[in-house]
Order: structure tokens, then C-alpha cells, then sequence
């Protein structure tokens, strides 16, 4: 491009634009990362080189039979626990919502109480509940508390109990987030109250209270080890009988956090599909509510 | 019943048991708290009359219409509806008040059109309309989305079968929330301000259809801003102020010959 004597003003342009730009480097992070690489690369080489960890344990046991049946018992009690809490959780907050005071009074004390209290104490609470509890009679039936509540059970209720207290949180919210306009035209048209709730009112809450209960479902993933102090045979307590044995302490706590970082990994994905998939219309039901609809329509039909 | 539904026509309104009034308000009290917004109520709708509510906001007139349908508990007095007593069994010297399912099913036959619309987001247009008679009437997928259609054709929207409400306008949201109501064949509609929520242009559509519905014989009541229609339309117009009414008459007198002063008073704003 050349310029002519006539467009004065311009006429530096030429070697204005040629000048290369130099953006400002910005010394002090340069120097922060390179001092953070530096710790922790000299962390690893030292773990690494360690003659105390035995490496080739790790692959030894990530695989073991007993570690998988933990694994097993480990996502057995997230997934009872969840779906106990979810479903608790639904009454809890609608107990909470109502007018009565009784109700809501209850379910306030409930939220109150299993959320103060530390959740490793209502473990060993239930393991323990025989000390104050002995035996259930009811008429004839006699039960002895000790058999009735197993570590399993004990682990299962702990965890349940507390974690329905947070849910009942999560789906008020989600309650309180639909209009209530929604659930005036719905009852002008002639819906009972509870096909008020089904129909209109918990399908635009889902919308709020999924991406919560996914959070929840992946730090319940990691808050099961705590049932390893009831020996509930979890992936943590399967560990810990291993290394009280072998003494391979950090190597099958190693395997363990391996263990727990995949499946919190997947369980981070899977959460995030489902997000995408809530976020992809704003209006229209999510797609996993329109396929449960779906599939209960088609067994409804059938029956 | 008619056999053979024809398209553009608004189905069986109006079926009234008796040849009594439609809805019959005998002095009815309404309080929040201390605030006492309805203060003894008489008021009586014929079947296939048109009638408006007016009056400046706070006088009751939304309240008022939620009585109807007990969307409002009464603090006194009682509302019939073709007859039948609304949200309350009168058992010796007492009234009480029913339990959900059948304050539902009162419900059924009185429609209801609200100033936000309220449509249901989460189904599409044709849901919206068919959910109700499907799970309350019990009528198959296919019979409802037929008349849901026919409904559409109604309020203008034939096209909009399969949007849902947030790609659509607020005056054809609130075309398809009178079809939502319509779908239950009710025999009476309360429409509680039907066009505030409206861009002025979009006004005129809504009108359309409600005075359409109101040539095809459909008993009404509507509270509503809109001095025009009530002109035109009302068969009969009811002034209210600060919880009673002030006059009623026909639209040409009570707008046009207001008696009192309050009325004055309030045409001369709206005006």
C-alpha cells in the first residue's frame, strides 16, 4: 500500500503497522509456576523412589476380589442411600411446606437435628442403638436389636437419615422455585393436590433440584468410607483389613483413592451429561423426566 | 352432546341442571387478617349472561372471582354455582368446608383464565390442553388432541399445536390458556383480568376470542380494565369499590349514567 502526499495525517501509517506487538509478560507468575513445578516434581521423585512403597502392590491388589466386592458394597450404599434420601427427602420438604404447624415443626427439628449432628456420631449411634434399645416387641414378635440392626443396616440408616435432611433442603428449594401460579391454574382445573404436586409443580422443580442431588450423589461416593468404622465391609474397611494385615498401608490406600477417583470421576460425567441435557431448553421438561413419563404412561397403558 | 363437532364452533357451554342463575353470591365476607376486602357481596349471574367487574384495584374484584372457585376460603356468607354450594357442605347451622377431592371436582366445571397466563412450561401447547381432561375426565390421548385441535382452531393458533409457552407471544399464551380452560367444557369462565399482562397490541386478539366465546352463548364473568369490551360485550356491568358493590346495570348505563359518585370518581381515571 502506498500513500500519496494528499492523505497527510496518514502517511506514518506504513511503519506504525509493521511494529511487532510485544505482549507484557508477567514475571511473577513465571516464577510461581516454576517453583510450583519444581515442588511438586521433587514430590513425586521422592514417593516415587521411596524403598518404603511397595509399587508393584498397587497393581497386585487393585483388582483383588475382596477390593471389588468393597467396591460393590461401596456403590451398593450410595445407591440405597440416595434413592432412600431422595424419596424421604420429597416428604420431609413437603412436611416442611405445610400449614400445619405440627408437620412442619417436625420437619424442621428433623433437618435441624441431622444436620448439627456430626454424621460419623449418628454411625456409631446406630451400630450402638441395641445398648438402649435391647430387643422390639410387638404383640408375640420378638426381635433382638442386635440382629435387626447389622453394620450394614446400621451404615445404611446413618447415612440415609442424614443425607434425606440435606435432600429435603435441596427439593424444597426446587419447590419453592415453581410459580405459584403454576399450582393455582392447575387446581382451577380441577387437579387434586397430589396430581397438582405429580403433574405441574415436581416436574418444573426437577429442573432445580437435579443438578444439587448430582453433587450430593458424588460426595456421597466418598462419604461411605466413613461407615468403615462400623466395619460395614466397604471399599475403605476391605483396605484397612488388608493392610492390618500386610501392613501396606499407603499402597492399598493408594488403591483405595484410586478406586474412589474413578468412580467420583465417572459419576462427574455422567452428571455432566445430564446438565447438558437440562440446559439444552430452558422451557421443555428435561429429557429424563419426559422418558420416566414416557415409560410409566406405557405400563400404565398396559395395566 | 353433540355427535358431530363442527370445527370453528365453541362446544356445549352453558349446560345448566337448573334454570336457576349460574352463580348466586349471598353475602359474601372475605378477610386477610384484619383487612376485610369483601364486605358482604350479593350478586347474581344468569346463564349465558356476559358480565364485568369493574372498579379500581383493591375494591375485591380478583378476590371475589377466587370465591367462585374457592381458590379463596369465604370468611362469610356462600356462593352457589348452578345450585350447588361452593367449597362447603352445609350440615345443621354449619358449613364445612370439603375436602380436596371434591373441591376438585367442583372445579372441573368452572373455568378459570388468569392474568399471567400460567401455562404449564413444561408441556407443549397441545399438552397443556389435554393434560386435564385426560387425567381428571379420563378421556383417551386421542379423543383429547382431537379437541384440543378443534379448541386451537377456536383462539386462532392452529398453527402453534406443538410450541411451547415461552416461544410463544403473551397474547396467544393467553389464547391457549382459554382453550386449556375451554377443554373441560366448562359451563361457566372467570376471566380475573385477562389482558393486564398484555403489550397493548396484543390486546385485541384476546378480546377477539373471549367475545367470541361470549357470542356462542358462554357465561362469564370477567374483571377486567378494558372499558371498551365491557361496552360492548357485557350483557351487564358491576361497579365494585372497597369490598362492596356500588351499582350494577347494563354497560351502556352504568358507563355512561353512572349514579354514584364513586363510579364517577373511577370512570372519569379510566376513561
Amino acid at each position: 500500500m502506498t500513500t500519496t502526499a494528499g492523505e497527510a495525517g496518514v502517511g506514518r501509517s506504513d511503519d506504525v503497522r509493521d511494529k511487532r506487538i510485544v505482549p507484557r509478560r508477567n514475571w511473577g507468575e513465571w516464577i510461581l509456576a516454576a517453583l510450583l513445578m519444581l515442588g511438586v516434581g521433587g514430590f513425586a521423585l521422592l514417593v516415587a523412589s521411596s524403598p518404603n512403597v511397595a509399587w508393584s502392590a498397587i497393581g497386585e491388589y487393585l483388582f483383588d476380589p475382596t477390593i471389588i466386592e468393597g467396591i460393590k458394597l461401596t456403590l451398593l450404599f450410595t445407591v440405597l442411600a440416595m434413592v432412600i434420601s431422595i424419596v424421604a427427602g420429597v416428604v420431609i420438604a413437603m412436611m416442611r411446606l405445610s400449614s400445619n404447624p405440627v408437620l412442619s415443626g417436625f420437619a424442621s427439628v428433623y433437618i435441624w437435628f441431622f444436620r448439627g449432628t456430626p454424621l460419623l456420631v449418628q454411625i456409631i449411634f446406630w451400630f450402638n442403638i441395641q445398648l438402649f434399645i435391647p430387643s422390639i416387641d410387638i404383640g408375640p414378635i420378638h426381635l433382638e436389636t442386635n440382629t435387626l440392626i447389622s453394620a450394614f443396616t446400621a451404615a445404611l440408616l446413618a447415612l440415609s437419615l442424614n443425607e434425606t435432611a440435606y435432600m429435603a433442603e435441596i427439593v424444597r428449594g426446587g419447590l419453592l422455585a415453581v410459580d405459584k401460579g403454576q399450582s393455582e391454574a392447575a387446581t382451577a382445573l380441577g387437579y387434586t393436590p397430589f396430581q397438582t404436586l405429580t403433574r405441574v409443580v415436581l416436574p418444573q422443580a426437577l429442573r432445580v433440584i437435579i443438578p444439587p442431588v448430582g453433587n450430593q450423589t458424588i460426595s456421597m461416593l466418598k462419604t461411605t468410607s466413613l461407615v468403615s468404622v462400623v466395619a460395614a465391609q466397604d471399599l475403605l474397611t476391605r483396605v484397612q483389613n488388608i493392610y492390618a494385615k500386610n501392613f501396606l498401608i499407603i499402597e492399598l490406600l493408594l488403591v483405595a483413592s484410586i478406586w474412589y477417583l474413578v468412580m467420583t470421576t465417572v459419576a462427574s460425567l455422567v452428571q455432566g451429561w445430564i446438565e447438558r441435557r437440562l440446559g439444552q431448553s430452558e422451557s421443555e421438561p428435561p429429557r429424563l423426566w419426559r422418558a420416566f413419563r414416557r415409560l410409566s404412561a406405557a405400563m400404565g397403558s398396559k395395566g | 352432546m353433540s355427535a358431530m363437532p363442527t370445527p370453528a364452533s365453541t362446544p356445549e357451554p352453558s349446560r345448566s341442571k337448573a334454570a336457576g342463575p349460574m352463580v348466586e353470591a349471598i353475602g359474601v365476607r372475605k378477610s386477610f387478617g384484619a383487612v376485610e376486602v369483601l364486605s358482604g357481596i350479593d350478586m347474581t349471574i344468569l346463564p349465558r349472561e356476559v358480565v364485568c367487574l369493574l372498579g379500581p384495584s383493591g375494591s375485591g374484584k380478583s378476590t371475589l372471582l377466587r370465591c367462585i372457585n374457592h381458590l379463596e376460603k369465604l370468611s362469610g356468607g356462600r356462593i352457589l354455582v348452578d345450585g350447588e354450594l361452593i367449597g362447603y357442605r352445609e350440615r345443621g347451622d354449619r358449613l364445612h368446608e370439603l375436602g380436596s377431592a371434591e373441591l376438585a371436582r367442583q372445579r372441573r366445571d368452572i373455568g378459570m383464565v388468569f392474568q399471567r397466563f400460567n401455562l404449564f412450561p413444561h408441556l407443549d401447547v397441545v399438552g397443556n390442553i389435554t393434560q386435564a381432561p385426560m387425567l381428571i375426565k379420563g378421556e383417551s390421548r386421542a379423543e383429547a388432541t382431537r379437541r384440543a385441535h378443534e379448541l386451537l382452531e377456536i383462539v386462532d393458533l392452529a398453527g402453534k399445536a406443538n410450541a411451547y409457552p415461552h416461544q410463544l407471544s403473551g397474547g396467544q399464551q393467553q389464547r391457549v390458556a382459554i382453550a386449556r380452560a375451554l377443554a373441560m367444557r366448562p359451563k361457566l369462565m372467570l376471566f380475573d383480568e385477562p389482558t393486564s399482562a398484555l403489550d397493548p397490541e396484543l390486546v385485541g386478539e384476546v378480546l377477539a376470542v373471549m367475545k367470541r366465546l361470549a357470542l356462542e352463548g358462554m357465561t362469564m364473568l370477567v374483571v377486567t380494565h378494558e372499558m371498551g369490551f365491557a361496552r360492548e360485550v357485557a350483557d351487564r356491568v358491576i361497579f365494585m369499590d372497597r369490598g362492596v358493590v356500588v351499582e350494577q346495570g347494563t354497560a351502556a348505563d352504568v358507563i355512561a349514567r353512572p349514579r354514584h359518585d364513586r363510579t364517577k370518581a373511577f370512570l372519569k381515571r379510566v376513561l
